[in-house]
This record gives structure tokens, C-alpha cells and sequence, in this order.
């Protein structure tokens, strides 16, 4: 099988440690920057950043309006961080114009869990990686505070202060975590996301689309 | 440290849990990249940069400029203004703490900033030493002008560098001719064999380790902004061209002529640093730019790139 092509969104953020992620998981890995760009990948990552300067940016240059249509048609997506709140509908602790993507039926609430002297690293269990918990490193980072219908809970934090609270989720297509699985060299976690690429890859060819929600992947609905 | 180095993620999971850790510290730096640092003394000013894009946030009383124009001992910024700046946005803040002035690092450390510049732009508190970075949680970032000056920042416990540039002079020949030299060291070191690297860490003065660490990589073992002098968005992306991750832009967008258009142009302009279109586009009617200073007319007491050993 040919490996699917899966976009980094490269307005500012670590897209770097993302591509190499991504290729780790299998994936081919380019960067996304323009509206045209966008047409051509099979799934697209959101990487970690500034979430404020990414939506202007994205708004700047006409690629917010293609990626909210992408998003809303079906490409699959992964944000870490600043991603989780691109991808979220709603956001707290956000300048009142800060504008996302959306898709993700949650609340974010930004900065959660402080300013930088409280980023920290810790294991998380994450629902559909296998091989243990992840090594989780949370930098100023996001968490869940609320969940639609239709989204799962993948993770949450064990132990301190945060105890927990909702640190990866996925709804459908797109999945979300408030930490940053490409800093650790460990590429479980954009290895499942590539997997789902390759999921609907296979399911959109096989059906033209039409079987979405209806699989033999076990639980995974797409 | 190779361990928590998030700048190669081929490496094995790592095992350090808590906060203030290399990788925490280093990380954060990670999100900042291909991002604009602007400097700001007032609560306005950040928002404007905020509104702009800017990834982040330097607080401080007086812009470079105005330090060379009104002389004196330039410190850390006032509790309470750094509080309000603090306040007034939700994107990083970072200050300046006096080279050396590691009770000014604590201080800044207890307001909750997110980055402490250990900056050459201050007056120099200690004359041999920097602060010992390693003891702190909240991260720092310093100055280099080539890449011994990074490495021994770096095992101090720096988790950012930036080029030092000739800040508040609107001039960036400085930055240009550190950011040349940082790339040319890393270049130098890829071609030497393991016996010539123990002679370079001796000439370079860094330490032996973080010497083969890049000669293994290719680049820092932390992200690389550039600073002092950037004045324009062609300033901006030519610095990033030249290997650049990032930007510091300092007096360069409130002492010009209509700051929130220039500031909004530099992160446009940071972003598609390789697209001369959009550099073209976004330089267009931005006003007047800081007049500027010629650096070969300043004297050697005047030049802030020289201060850190």
C-alpha cells in the first residue's frame, strides 16, 4: 500500500518535529501552507504553536474558510496543543475574536494548566494506542472541559493538581490531544492517526464514501 | 541531555516527568518557531502585537532604541508593569533579566513570565559570569554572536539562542554577520572527525559533548531565534533564509511610523520568508521605518554585542 499523504499546517509551530513524526508513523509528510497545497493531502496535522498567530495567519491568507470546508467534508485531522484548539468549536481564555477551524464538538479551555513554569511531562494512557502510556509533554497547554454526544475521551490526566482532566479526545475523523506527542521521539500516537488516514483511505475507495460509521476495524467508527 | 533534546525526535522516549525540565523548556521554544518576539512597554503595545500575530511577547521598560538614546543603567522592568503586560494578553510574556543578575532571574521567575532573556541589551550585572540557568524552572533564552558563545550558554542551561544582532540600532548587518557565523561553525564541525572535534570544542571553548552533539545533528540542540536590527518584513525573512527558526523584533516595529500594519507585516512576512511575492505585498505603504543607526560609527563602549563572555 502505497503510503497516504498527510499535511502539516506550516503557518508557525513546531512542524518540523511533526513531519518527522508523521514519516515515523508511516505516513508521507508535507507541509501546508496554501489553500492549493491543502487539496492535495489525504489528512492534516495541526502542530503545537501559538493558537492566536496561527488563526490570524490562516485567516490572512485565505486558508481559513478551505480548512473549515475541508475539515466540515471529511478530511481527517490531528492537532497537538495549539491544534486542539484550531480543531475545537468553542474556546475559553481566548481573545474574544480568535477564530478556529472547528469540527471537534468540545470546549477548550486555553492555558489550562498555567503559565510555562507550570509545563510539565508525565505518562498518559492514550485509548487506542497500544504499548503502554505515552510520555506526555503538556506546554502551556489546553485541556478538554467539555465533550459533545459524539466524542470520545482518549486520555486523561492520572495524579497532581489536574487529576483527571481530559487531555486527548476524538470525535469521528479528527482526534485531539493538549500535549505534544511529536517532541519525544515516540510516534505511537501519529502512528494511529496515520492508520486512521489509511482507514478512510480504504473505506472512502472501497464504498466511494457511502459506508462511513460502519467498519470491520473493530471499534473504530470513521 | 541528548535525552530530553526534543530537537531529535529520533531519539528514545524520554523518562523525566515534572516541570522545569530540558525538554519542557526546550519544547516551549519548539512552539514559538516561525513565530515574531516583539518587544513592548506598555500594556497597549502588547495587545497590538498580540492583534498582529506575534507568538509571544518581551517585556521591558525602554526599547533598545531608547536605552542607547538615553543612557544610563538599564535594569530589569518594573513588577508592576511587567504584571500588567502579563495581564493584558494571553500569549507568552518574556523579560529581561541583567546578564548575571540571577536574583533579577528570580524575581522575574516569581511574576509567572514564561522566558527569561539573560539579555546583553541591559547593563551587565556580573563581569565572568552568566546566571547559572540550570536552577530554574521558568526557561531562558540568551544572546550568542557565534557558536562557542551558544554552546556555553547552552551548558549554562540556555533552551533558546538568538543571534545577537546590534539591538536599537534599526541596522541588520549585525545580525546578518551572527547568524553566518553561527551556520558556518555548525557547517565547520559536520566536516571534522572525532579526533579534530576534541580540538574544536577546545577553540570554540564550549563543551565537548554539546560539540559533537552538533556536529552529529546538524544544528543547535535548541532553537535558534535572530535578533537586533531587524527593521523590516525583508529584514525579517532574510534572517530566516539564513537559517533563522524565528525573530525578535525590538524597537522596529514602535518606533516606526505605523506599528501595528509593520508588525503585522513582519509575521506575514516570517512566515512566507521564502515566497518574495508575499514579502513584496506585505512591504507595500507601511510608513516610515526607524530612522536607524550606521554600526561601524558606534564605539565600542556602545555596542551591546560584545557584552557576555
Amino acid at each position: 500500500m502505497t503510503a497516504p499523504v498527510i499535511g502539516v499546517l506550516a503557518l508557525q509551530g513546531d512542524v518540523r518535529e511533526h513531519l518527522v513524526a508523521l514519516r515515523a508513523g508511516g505516513a508521507e509528510a508535507v507541509t501546508v501552507r496554501r489553500p492549493a497545497e491543502l487539496a492535495d493531502v489525504d489528512g492534516l496535522v495541526v502542530p503545537g504553536g501559538e493558537s492566536t498567530t496561527m488563526a490570524k495567519l490562516a485567516d490572512r491568507f485565505g486558508l481559513l474558510g478551505p480548512l473549515r470546508d475541508a475539515v466540515r467534508g471529511g478530511l481527517p485531522a490531528f492537532g497537538s496543543c495549539a491544534g486542539m484548539i484550531m480543531l475545537a468549536d468553542r474556546v475559553l481564555d481566548a481573545p474574544a475574536d480568535q477564530q478556529t477551524v472547528g469540527g471537534l464538538d468540545v470546549v477548550v479551555r486555553r492555558n489550562a494548566f498555567g503559565r510555562q513554569v507550570d509545563s510539565f511531562e508525565t505518562e498518559v494512557e492514550v485509548e487506542g494506542v497500544p504499548g503502554g502510556p505515552v510520555h506526555a509533554v503538556f506546554i502551556r497547554a489546553p485541556w478538554v472541559e467539555e465533550v459533545g454526544p459524539g466524542v470520545e475521551v482518549l486520555g486523561r490526566v492520572v495524579g497532581g493538581p489536574a487529576d483527571g482532566k481530559i487531555v486527548a479526545v476524538r470525535q469521528g475523523r479528527l482526534v485531539a490531544t493538549s500535549f505534544h506527542p511529536e517532541l519525544t521521539g515516540d510516534s505511537r500516537v501519529h502512528a494511529m492517526f496515520v492508520g486512521l488516514v489509511r482507514a478512510i483511505l480504504a473505506r472512502d475507495l472501497s464504498s466511494d464514501g457511502a459506508g462511513v460509521g460502519a467498519g470491520s476495524e473493530g471499534r473504530v467508527s470513521l | 541531555m541528548t535525552q530530553n533534546d526534543p530537537s531529535t525526535p529520533d531519539l528514545p522516549t524520554g523518562t523525566g516527568t515534572g516541570t522545569g525540565t530540558d525538554r519542557v523548556k526546550r519544547g516551549m521554544a519548539e512552539q514559538l518557531k516561525g513565530g515574531v518576539i516583539m518587544d513592548v512597554v506598555t500594556a497597549e503595545q502588547a495587545r497590538i502585537a498580540e492583534d498582529a500575530g506575534a507568538v509571544a511577547v518581551m517585556a521591558l521598560e525602554r526599547v533598545p532604541a531608547d536605552i542607547r538614546a538615553q543612557g544610563g543603567i538599564a535594569r530589569m522592568s518594573d513588577p508592576d508593569m511587567i504584571e500588567s503586560i502579563i495581564d493584558a494578553v494571553s500569549i507568552p510574556v518574556m523579560a529581561k533579566a541583567r546578564i548575571g543578575h540571577f536574583v533579577e532571574a528570580q524575581v522575574l521567575q516569581a511574576l509567572g513570565v514564561d522566558y527569561i532573556d539573560e539579555s546583553e541589551v541591559l547593563t551587565p550585572a556580573d563581569e565572568a559570569h552568566h546566571i547559572v540557568k540550570t536552577d530554574f524552572t521558568v526557561p531562558f533564552v540568551c544572546g550568542a554572536t557565534d557558536l562557542g558563545e551558544a554552546l556555553r550558554r547552552i551548558a549554562e542551561g540556555a533552551a533558546m539562542i538568538r543571534s545577537k544582532g546590534e539591538a536599537g540600532t534599526g541596522n541588520v548587518v549585525e545580525a546578518t554577520r551572527h547568524m553566518r557565523a553561527l551556520r558556518r561553525g555548525i557547517l565547520t564541525l559536520g566536516n571534522l572527525d572525532e579526533t579534530e572535534l576534541f580540538v574544536a570544542a577546545k577553540e570554540l571553548r564550549a563543551p565537548h559533548d554539546l560539540v559533537v552533539e552538533v556536529a552529529l545533528t546538524g544544528k543547535l540542540p535548541v532553537v535558534l531565534f535572530t535578533a537586533g536590527g531587524i527593521a523590516t518584513p525583508a529584514d525579517a525573512a532574510m534572517m530566516m533564509q539564513l537559517g533563522a527558526e524565528g525573530v525578535f523584533v525590538g524597537s522596529g516595529i514602535f518606533k516606526s511610523g505605523d506599528p501595528a500594519q509593520r508588525a503585522a507585516a513582519i509575521v506575514q512576512a516570517t512566515t512566507f520568508f521564502d515566497d518574495p511575492a508575499v514579502v513584496a505585498k506585505v512591504s507595500r505603504g507601511l510608513g516610515e521605518p526607524m530612522v536607524g543607526i550606521n554600526v561601524s560609527t558606534l564605539p565600542e563602549s556602545e555596542r551591546y554585542a560584545t557584552r557576555g563572555w
